[in-house]
């Protein structure tokens, strides 16, 4: 990978992370802007990283406790006498 | 229930004194992220309702002992988290955890996979199919690097309590973090490179 700015591509990877949770400071994010402008792989790099976090997170919320789980849970737990009173 | 409700529907002092509505209260609100940690942490269901069981037994044992110094959350996951480690190396005692190649050190891997995938359709990214390939990755993951992405992108835990709950330091999270996001998307890549290879093959232009 080449690239035409100060930051390197190995710079640019080491902060991919801060800069995609948005805690890096406005000058290093311009840089990082700057950057991808000119080098088409980080580029790429950031657009699909971006994805795959934003993909795991959109099925974060799924998977319920199953029914029979949270039985058996209660179960050992000795508070079988609650399990109906929740929800 | 936002994460406020479920801290107001505790009472902090009558848990601690072993009240059993509070304790099931505790159960409810937090048996289903716990579950999932351990499930994707496993990958088996048995293996993460072992944990889940042993996760509130502990609970219910030291819970006289709960300081608040962490959020009652924090505390869990820093728990099932000490658990499912455990059940890990007990299922696999010849690899020691310390001796996984890809640890903490170092620095990223260069990136290998180039696909430009992240333009493909909703609909492609989020079939039954390319779900399948998500948690295959997450089981692909280092055990260490596994651990903290859970913890952070998919229950959502800050950087802080993240670290507390893995006693790490906040440093050491955010190198894992970004390990474990690059290994991540170095694998579904691949999957929706070739994704992406295939239609270009069918399509009838060509």
């Amino acid at each position: 990978m080449t690239h035409k700015y100060d930051l390197s591509c190995k710079e640019m990877l080491g902060n991919l992370s801060d800069f995609i949770d948005g805690d890096l400071s406005d000058d290093a994010c311009q840089e990082i802007q700057r950057h991808m402008a000119g080098c088409e792989n980080c580029r790429v790099v950031y657009d699909t990283l971006t994805r795959t976090i934003y993909l795991y997170q959109a099925s974060a919320a799924e998977g319920e406790l199953p029914e029979d789980v949270r039985g058996r849970l209660y179960q050992c737990l000795r508070l079988d006498d609650l399990l109906n009173t929740k929800k | 229930m936002t994460q406020a409700n479920i801290n107001e529907s505790i009472d902090l002092a009558l848990l601690r004194s072993g009240d059993r509505v509070q304790f099931a209260r505790l159960v409810d609100a937090y048996s289903s992220p716990i579950y999932r940690l351990a499930l994707k942490m496993l990958g088996n269901q048995q293996d993460a309702e072992d944990v889940l069981q042993t996760t509130f037994l502990k609970a219910l044992k030291y819970v006289a002992d709960f300081e608040g110094r962490s959020s009652l959350s924090t505390w869990l996951y820093r728990i099932a988290a000490n658990e499912a480690l455990m059940l890990m190396r007990r299922k696999r005692p010849s690899i020691s955890l310390d001796e996984e190649p890809d640890d903490e050190d170092g620095e990223p891997r260069q990136p290998l996979q180039l696909a430009d995938w992240g333009a493909l359709p909703e609909s492609e990214l989020v079939s039954a199919e390319s779900k399948k390939q998500l948690d295959l990755a997450i089981q692909a993951l280092p055990e260490k690097l596994r651990v903290v992405f859970l913890l952070r992108d998919i229950e959502g835990l800050s950087i802080r309590d993240t670290s507390e709950a893995l006693d790490l330091t906040e440093t050491a999270v955010k190198t894992r973090l970004l390990r474990a996001r690059l290994h991540l998307r170095e694998q579904l890549s691949v999957y929706f490179g070739e994704r992406m290879r295939r239609e270009n093959l069918n399509d009838p232009q060509i």
